[in-house]
């Protein structure tokens, strides 16, 4: 479904190379759920935003659902992000001045799909989140909870095959983190391939893989035992 | 999606009332100045009869000489001698031409209790009103043969046939002037060309519309005298048959040629007959003349006011820092919202459509500051009198034609002033955007 090979970010200024990734390389397969880990600054962000297409790479190769997207314009990069991938941010990003309904509508709409069809898909999609009673509030009379579970409603409502995670639950106490860790399960359950970048352990041991990143470089977890007991530790302390 | 990004854009004319409506005034004012002054250079340059304006020509012929020609830049009179236009007009080169001059004749009602009337009047040839499309209620122009006739005829304006007949058709009927009668030939309808192509040296290009029409021929009988302008360069002697013999210049004379071919050979005409004129011994300079169509001739009368120009590219400069201004509230508006951009584009909006949804978020700014400017325009257009001349400011009218110019220039030069702005939304890097968040 996603394939990295060599690839690499490099940040360039006047006097300085940054490398953001370095020789990466990643393989997700269709349906899987993986966790992306690693320290602040690691890169783990870097590779998020270049696998949703939302960032150009400098160098190697990204296979996306089998097509090199290196070399595809705004606008196909534009397409394909609309209709295959789905994408969930720590931060909500809701736009403050559309309603629930209107929020959920705006891929919908770039799609341009017909209005019966929009409307259907919405509420299905809101149903799914539990928030259909809410379709004409706006984000800010509804909770952190309420609205991560929207932008996940949108993500959804455009039946992407990917769906791309960043600290899904950073910005949720815990029990709403539990609440919108248990709806990506389910939707996991139900086919869709998803990759979550987190620095939670815990969530992090409920994905099927793990992947970690240190310093722009994927790095084999066998080889940190640190990571490897935090990971332990994690899923003995998970709720059965 | 067009109607979307219109719905996204009145949502964001509420967003934050208070550069919305900078905006909107910034827009209103600029282009409500620009509109009421481009009201009155609208219909100072308007071109009067514009199926014609190619093929009516005025001659001058210089009977002065050099000397007077070099106070005016080498250019001939402005007007025409009566020896001149009566040449002109036995030679009947043209394919129908006509000698005119103002006329002040009184028309004296038949009800002895109502006091005499002046019109706008002219003496002219028949030729005159097929020439000038002059547009008839009641029957038409009399004919050549009564200007050969000299006969007392006359065509007079719906108004003064309101006056006299109450609006009925007066053809046949009789009219008084200077206690002398005519009989009327046809009744005009309303004709008011503007600027008054044919005589801008008398009238400066505006006045009232012309309510009457008598036979030159029959003018000269009478010996009335011009109501208009009338230069010599030297003493014209005493007398009617002197005056008209002198040099001096009070003829306005117009031609209609088919084409320019039909041009080149009255030209060649022109200077030909001066030539004799010269031979004659008449002129003692080489042969001098010109042939203006009419926009060449209003040009060269320079009948759009000068304050007509000068007010027009001081309101076109106030817009243009409307608009600057504009381009910079815009660019505020625009990136404040940079994480909804971001937003959009992760989920799958291009930048072509960043481009669309901020333009047409523009044009409705600029669609608002239009509907304020109608509204200024409306207040401008009444009060154009303060600053103009009546005659001229009587032509600025708010018509459905400027109240479509008004909001659509509103609407473009928003849409322009986005451009810059817009450019910087759609270049917003969606990854900075959502990691900044």
């Amino acid at each position: 479904m996603l394939k990295m090979t060599h690839l690499s970010k490099v940040y360039r200024t006047e006097v300085v190379e940054t490398y953001a990734l370095r020789d990466f390389n990643i393989n997700v397969k269709e349906g899987e759920f993986v966790a992306v880990t690693g320290p602040s600054g690691s890169g783990k962000t870097t590779f998020l935003t270049i696998a949703g297409l939302l960032e150009t790479f400098t160098g190697g190769e990204y296979h996306l659902d089998g097509v090199e997207v290196s070399n595809l314009n705004d606008n196909a990069r534009s397409k394909i992000r609309n209709e295959k991938i789905g994408f969930i941010f720590q931060a909500f990003n809701l736009i403050p001045d559309l309603n629930v309904f209107d929020n959920v509508e705006v891929p919908l709409r770039y799609r341009g799909m017909k209005a019966a069809e929009r409307k259907q898909r919405i509420m299905d999609a809101l149903e799914r989140v539990g928030l259909a009673s809410r379709a004409k509030h706006y984000p800010a009379e509804l909770s952190g909870g309420q609205q991560q579970r929207v932008a996940i409603a949108r993500a959804l409502a455009g039946s992407p095959r990917l769906l791309l995670a960043d600290e899904p639950t950073g910005n949720l106490d815990t029990q709403m983190a539990r609440g919108v860790m248990e709806l990506l399960e389910e939707i996991h359950r139900e086919g869709a391939t998803i990759v979550m970048v987190t620095h939670d352990p815990e969530l992090a041991a409920r994905a099927q893989r793990n992947v970690h990143i240190i310093d722009g470089q994927v790095v084999d977890l066998a080889e940190d035992p640190r990571f490897h007991h935090a990971v332990h530790a994690a899923r003995n302390n998970a709720p059965a | 999606m067009f109607a979307y990004y219109i719905q996204l854009g009145l949502r964001s004319l509420r967003r934050n009332p208070l550069l919305t409506a900078l905006m909107v005034m910034a827009i209103g004012f600029g282009v409500a100045a620009s509109m009421t002054t481009y009201s009155v250079f609208r219909a100072t340059s308007n071109n009067p009869i514009p199926d014609k304006s190619s093929q009516l020509f005025v001659p001058l012929i210089d009977n002065w000489g050099p000397e007077d020609a070099a106070q005016n830049k080498g250019e001939p009179p402005e007007a025409m001698s009566y020896t001149d236009a009566m040449g002109l007009m036995r030679d009947h080169r043209g394919k129908r031409q006509t000698a005119l001059y103002p006329v002040a004749p009184s028309v004296i009602p038949a009800d002895a209790s109502l006091l005499p009337i002046r019109e706008s009047s002219y003496a002219v040839y028949a030729d005159a009103f097929a020439m000038f499309n002059v547009p008839f209620l009641y029957g038409g122009a009399w004919q050549s043969a009564d200007d050969e006739a000299h006969a007392a005829t006359v065509v007079i304006g719906r108004k003064l046939n309101d006056k006299l007949f109450n609006g009925a058709n007066s053809v046949g009927r009789e009219i008084n002037l200077d206690g002398r009668n005519y009989r009327i030939t046809g009744v005009m309808d309303t004709w008011d060309p503007q600027p008054l192509f044919f005589d801008p040296v008398n009238t400066s290009g505006f006045g009232d519309p012309i309510q009457l029409f008598i036979p030159f021929t029959r003018a000269i009988d009478l010996k009335m005298a011009t109501n208009g302008n009338n230069n010599c360069n030297k003493h014209a002697g005493e007398g009617w048959d002197a005056w008209i013999r002198s040099e001096c210049v009070w003829i306005q004379y117009w031609t209609e040629l088919p084409d320019e071919t039909a041009a080149a050979g009255y030209r060649d005409y022109l200077r030909g007959y001066a030539a004799e004129q010269q031979r004659s011994g008449r002129f003692h300079w080489a042969p001098n003349v010109r042939l203006y169509n009419v926009p060449q001739w209003l040009d060269h009368e320079k009948v759009v006011p000068q304050e007509a120009k000068v007010s027009l590219l001081v309101s076109l400069g106030f817009l243009l820092i409307c608009l600057v201004n504009t381009v910079g509230l815009l660019l505020a508006k625009f990136m404040k919202r940079a994480p909804e951009i971001g937003v959009r584009r992760a989920l799958g909006a291009s930048r072509k459509e960043i481009y669309a949804q901020f333009l047409i978020e523009a044009g409705t700014v600029g669609l608002a500051g239009g509907l304020l400017g109608l509204l200024l325009t409306g207040v401008g257009v009444f009060g154009v009198t303060l600053v103009f001349d009546p005659d001229i400011a009587r032509l600025a009218r708010l018509n459905v034609s400027l109240i479509a110019l008004t909001l659509l220039v509103a609407v473009l030069a928003t849409v322009l002033a986005a451009f810059y702005p817009t450019w910087r939304a759609a270049q917003v890097q969606p990854a900075w955007q959502l990691k900044s968040n």
